[in-house]
């Protein structure tokens, strides 16, 4: 480890230490047991969770001809049941023409903008959270599996720095919330330790399915913090290292919350 | 009232009110209790039967009246880090210094001298 990565690491530890600390991984919990047993019945049940009805709409979408290539997304990739087994996740993940990771949604629209020549779909739109609904429910009762790598690791580091990063004007850092009282409540909910277990996802209180950087966004725009816009690097760099901190814990998409 | 609890390091009371005046407690309840204007029902819970979700990550603030004098309840709205650095309890009276504020907030405090005298009138009637 070069002197910059100890002193990095060094850090990162004495950040930690300053709060309640970084959660130890026998203590973590998914935002799914923090829930009541109605909305956890309602995930667990494909025939309730409404969440499938995006997946199933991805599923149509996954089969159908796009673009002036005019080509489908299982033309290349098959099925989806076999290729994208364990892809979501590892995401987000390295793009070596960017030099920099990409969530899976932006990996879907390069998909769509280079080999079957189609425009992007926007953040958010129902067609992209149907893709991405269903190529990670592929992904349901896996870990999650990020490697940090030479090339990752500046793009890891910047993510737990803003996680540590006081902000807004409530002046509250995520982790000051997700590690330090997640097992307390604001209002009336619970807080939950922000492993992003389940994503896309469907939440009562939208009355649909969103994006992790959605529920990002509402994180920020709660701590009275300028918000990023979808796809920006910053959001990307916390989606790593929320990923990366919820290594081995089981992904759940389509999974329900509150 | 205030005596006994009055530690005696220095920015643990404001004496002074902010605007010269008392506040009124009425409205300060009504601003303790709104979710969007006071936010302290996020992390505290107090005698509010009507409200139905209240937060659990700082101290009731029943009979705080009885545990603070006003200029401690003062000092603990205007900016709380003076007691505890360490303190998740926003600053409601300080409106620099903060990092990456929301366009709508930049340069404002959270509450204004009125609401936070308001306020302070009415945690003091808490006893
Ligand atoms: C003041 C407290 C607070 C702060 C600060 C905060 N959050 Fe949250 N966060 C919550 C609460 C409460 C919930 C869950 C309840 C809900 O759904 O509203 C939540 C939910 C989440 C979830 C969803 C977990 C799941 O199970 O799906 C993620 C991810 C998350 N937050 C990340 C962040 C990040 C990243 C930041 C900083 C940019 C942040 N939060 C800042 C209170 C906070
Ligand atoms: C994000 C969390 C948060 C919010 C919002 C918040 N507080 Fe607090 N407050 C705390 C915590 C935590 C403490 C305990 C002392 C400490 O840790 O600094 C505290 C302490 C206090 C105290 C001293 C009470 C004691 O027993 O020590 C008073 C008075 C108080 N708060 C009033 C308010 C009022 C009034 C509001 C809203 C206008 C408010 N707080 C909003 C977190 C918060």
């Amino acid at each position: 480890m070069s002197l910059r990565t100890a002193l990095l690491f060094a850090a990162s530890l004495l950040c930690a230490r300053a709060g309640a600390g970084e959660i130890p991984p026998s203590e973590r919990r998914s935002g799914y047991d923090l829930m009541s047993r109605e909305t956890r019945a309602m995930q667990d049940d494909d025939a309730t969770n409404p969440g499938m009805l995006w997946v199933l709409d991805g599923e149509t979408l996954w089969n159908r001809k796009a673009g002036a290539a005019d080509r489908a997304c299982s033309d290349c990739h098959g099925d989806a049941r076999e290729s994208m087994k364990a892809v979501a996740a590892r995401y987000p993940a390295f793009d070596a023409a960017l030099g920099r990771p990409v969530n899976l949604e932006q990996r879907i629209n390069m998909c769509r903008s280079k080999r079957q020549k189609a425009p992007p779909l926007a953040f958010e739109s129902r067609e992209l959270l149907a893709l991405a609904a269903y190529v990670a429910r592929q992904s349901r009762g896996l870990p999650i599996n990020i490697t940090i790598d030479a090339r990752t690791r500046p793009f890891l580091e910047a993510g737990r720095e803003a996680f540590f990063r006081r902000q807004g004007q409530l002046n509250l850092a995520c982790a000051q919330c997700h590690d330090d009282h997640w097992s307390g409540k604001l209002a009336g909910s619970p807080i939950t330790q922000a492993h992003p277990t389940g994503y896309p996802l469907y939440r009562l209180e939208w009355q649909g399915l969103g994006s992790l950087e959605r529920r990002l966004r509402g994180c920020l725009t709660g701590v009275r913090a300028e918000s990023y816009p979808y796809g920006a690097p910053e959001l990307v760099n916390l989606e790593l290292y929320l990923m990366w901190r919820a290594n081995g814990m089981r992904m759940e998409t389509p999974a329900v919350r509150p | 009232m205030s005596l006994l609890a009055g530690n005696a390091f220095a920015a643990d009371s404001i004496p002074a009110s902010l605007t010269g005046a008392k506040g009124d407690p009425a409205r300060g309840r009504a601003i303790v209790a709104n979710r969007q204007v006071g936010l302290c029902l996020l992390c505290h819970s107090g005698p509010f039967p009507e409200e139905r979700f209240q937060g659990n990550l700082a101290p009731d603030l029943t009979s705080v009246g009885a545990r603070y004098s006003e200029g401690q309840i003062r000092q603990r709205m205007v900016d709380s880090r003076k007691v505890n650095p360490q303190t998740i309890m926003p600053a409601y009276y300080e409106s620099e210094g903060f990092v990456r504020v929301a366009p709508a907030y930049r340069g404002k405090t959270i509450l204004s001298a009125e609401q936070i005298e308001d306020v302070v009138a009415y945690l003091a009637t808490l006893r």
